[in-house]
């Protein structure tokens, strides 16, 4: 059992908690995620590591399904049945120049502890987050404090420039050399930012999401294709070169259990009303 | 002792057998010869006294027959009913030829089933020696060093990846063939000894290679858990299963009851299974219990699955069509599965395992109309923690090469079971294991 330190909400539907695991915390590096299984009926979800502080490890995540909902319900004290990490390889951090890493929506979790690694090892980091609106934009602050740079963007404008962090990495890489990208977010999104550095020939890596189960490289359910040969994102990834990625089909078999998981949704949903009378 | 109606079994995910009543136990016992020089403990990879735990039940000293088995083996309730012990004990038995053999493997079932009913006893302890080991995974293997090490008066910390121990017994084999109950009481037993257990710890990752290497000892029973994929189209399809993920899901997650339990899992109406060895009949078994018309497709002739003939008996019994001299081709569907293509297989000469080579026949090819695609075609060892030990040979297969004690090229890091053999059973997993934690221990009493 693994004891939430610390519980907040940051945004409609996104939450942080910072979870006391220690066997995470002391080996975990940038770009490397957990699996969570909340209760003892639980499923195992990935979620990357966003922090570390000693003995503790934060995680963002956003209500997409039943797990999700019920992780968002426990409070300082609680208790999380399983806790195993870190796994996954590590971002492939070094001296590349000017980097930039752009988060998109809720993927922007990943993204201050990566653009720390990449100051750390002497880069010029440039960051770029993005969110459909300014009520849903997250860290915008931990962003600003390890980044050399930092540009908003917001689908509908209400901050920052109006569009996607696409558009801005397109202007700034017309304007002077990027070396190396990382781009985190949703699958859709990472597939078309990725398209902008591709005519640039940059470096650009993504972490890939696809469903999981072990996470230790046993069930293969997490296999995706790179660069036409099949990988299994928790042990050859999460990050991989972007250019690479058939993102049509990891989007693909994300949508597997799509079925499955409104019904548990709904389940959980009508069975937490009568017990709490709603939210 | 008759089998549960297959008719029944395919609803529900209890034991296809009961097991011996007290009074069939005797009854079995008695008949055996109890032969001077008994060929059966031969026959037993981990050589228990065989005709001197079925004296005991002979005799209805139930509790002595324990104690002579767990002298050996702190698994009996899985291997009296996983252990093909028709190629082993029972095999050896000289009533074998004549009538039937000694029913060894049910024998041992009873007598674990009843110790667990009537209360366990945890063996004696030497003395401690000071000396602390770490033992990596805790399948079969792992377990076997665990207790063995722990017995020997060393400390003992394992490591398992996943949420509970006891690896392929909890994700592979399906609770009808090995009751999860029973795996978690025979874990608790190794437990019981002093042995301390970190769970969701994967090696190399939730404890470096250096930090293993603190320890006086290390012990690698890694398993083979990386699944092979056939490497044909439309593997990607959504409805393509590894047999791991499909097992997996259902054994280790119960996804069999979701939404109760959170983990789902596609239920085919018709489930295509290709390989044919024991996960093979396993997943094909697992996917008539969740309802599908299941296809098995082996490449070779009935003569050749690799299965035991029980399991390959039961799976025909619950419905199971079984495809012989066929092989996969393609997977058919836009991105859900529709169908598999295979292709008709002609035999050659053998090859040096005595099995007759495959070849496809050619414009053979037919179509079976499905929507989902289970691969069981074999594992290898995962490569994660043994591709980060420096100087850790390798053997062809990506196993851990090691000497006939469990050593491996790095002094003081010993390996068994499938990271070491290659895919293989429960009991020869728990042999090399024994072999290779005396082995630590002669090392240790050295130092």
């Amino acid at each position: 059992m693994y004891r939430v330190l610390k519980a907040t909400q940051l945004a409609e539907r996104v939450f942080q908690m910072w979870v006391f695991a220690p066997h995470v915390a002391h080996h975990a590096k940038a770009g490397q995620f957990l699996i969570v299984r909340v209760h003892e009926a639980g499923e195992r979800i990935p979620l990357t590591i966003s922090a570390i502080d000693g003995d503790a490890v934060r995680i963002i995540f956003m209500t997409v399904g039943k797990t999700t909902e019920l992780l968002a319900t426990l409070r300082q004290g609680d208790m999380i049945r399983d806790i195993a990490g870190p796994l996954g390889l590590p971002s492939e951090v070094s001296k590349y120049g000017t980097c930039a890493v752009i988060g998109g929506g809720v993927g922007i979790a990943s993204a201050p502890i990566i653009a720390r690694a990449a100051k750390s090892a002497g880069n010029h980091v440039i960051g770029i987050i993005g969110a459909r609106n300014a009520g849903l934009l997250i860290l915008e602050d931990e962003m600003r404090a390890c980044c050399d740079e930092l540009f908003i963007t917001t689908d509908d404008g209400s901050k920052g420039v109006h569009g996607f962090a696409a558009d801005v990495l397109k202007a700034e890489l017309e304007k002077r050399t990027i070396d190396c990208v990382w781009i985190i977010g949703p699958a859709i999104m990472m597939k078309v930012t990725s398209g902008i550095t591709r005519p640039y020939n940059v470096k650009t890596f993504v972490s890939l999401n696809p469903i999981m189960v072990d996470g230790t490289g046993m069930c293969g359910s997490c296999r995706v294709q790179v660069g036409g040969t099949t990988r299994f994102a928790c042990v050859d990834g999460p990050e991989f070169d972007a250019h690479l990625v058939d993102f049509d089909l990891l989007m693909q078999r994300q949508r597997t259990y799509q079925t499955e998981e409104r019904e548990a949704l709904e389940q959980y949903h009508e069975h937490s009303c009568s017990c709490k009378g709603g939210e | 002792m008759e089998d549960r109606p297959a008719g029944q079994r395919v609803h529900d995910f209890f034991e296809v057998s009961p097991g011996f009543s007290p009074d069939e136990a005797m009854l079995e016992a008695e008949r055996c010869l109890q032969c001077k020089k008994p060929k059966c403990v031969n026959g037993c990879p981990v050589c228990i006294d065989i005709p001197a735990f079925i004296a005991e039940i002979a005799l209805g000293n139930f509790r002595n027959a324990a104690v002579i088995i767990k002298a050996d083996n702190m698994l009996p309730a899985v291997c009296g009913r996983v252990c093909p012990q028709e190629t082993q004990c029972e095999g050896e038995c000289i009533l074998s030829g004549k009538e039937k053999p000694i029913l060894i493997g049910s024998l041992e079932r009873f007598i674990a089933d009843w110790e667990r009913a009537h209360g366990t006893s945890v063996p004696e302890k030497q003395a401690s020696t000071g000396h602390h080991v770490a033992v990596v995974g805790s399948g079969p293997a792992g377990l076997t060093a665990a207790a063995e090490l722990s017995r020997l008066g060393h400390k003992v910390t394992l490591f398992e990846s996943l949420h509970e121990a006891g690896g392929v017994l909890m994700y592979g084999i399906p609770e009808f063939r090995l009751p999860k109950e029973i795996v978690r009481a025979e874990v608790e037993q190794v437990l019981a000894m002093g042995v301390e257990i970190r769970l969701n710890h994967l090696a190399g990752r939730s404890i470096t290679v250096p930090e293993l290497q603190k320890f006086d000892a290390v012990f690698l029973a890694t398993g083979a858990g990386l699944p092979s994929f056939m490497g044909i189209p439309g593997e990607q399809l959504n409805g393509v299963y590894s047999a791991n993920e499909f097992l997996t899901r259902v054994n280790f997650m119960h996804a069999d009851q979701f939404p109760v339990f959170d983990t789902p899992v596609k239920k085919g109406s018709r489930v295509v299974v290709a390989g044919g060895g024991n996960v093979a009949m396993d997943a094909a078994r697992v996917a008539r219990r969740l309802g599908s018309k299941v296809t098995l497709v082996y490449r070779r002739r009935e003569e050749d699955l690799p299965a035991r003939i029980d399991e390959v008996t039961h799976a025909k019994e619950e419905g199971v069509e079984i495809l012989t001299c066929a092989s996969p081709i393609r997977v058919i569907g836009e991105s859900c599965v529709t169908g598999v293509e295979c292709v008709q297989m002609e035999m050659c000469t053998p090859d040096e395992t005595g099995r007759p080579a495959a070849r496809p026949v050619d414009g053979s090819s037919f179509i079976i109309d499905a929507d989902m695609f289970i691969e069981a075609i074999g594992q290898g060892p995962n490569p994660l923690l043994i591709s980060e030990i420096k100087g850790l040979a390798r053997a062809k297969k990506g196993n851990v090469k090691v000497d006939g004690e469990g050593k491996t090229s790095v002094p003081r890091i010993f390996a068994a079971g499938d990271v070491a053999t290659g895919a293989a059973t429960v009991i020869w997993a728990m042999g090399s294991a024994k072999t290779a934690a005396r082995a630590i221990d002669r090392m240790l009493r050295e130092d």
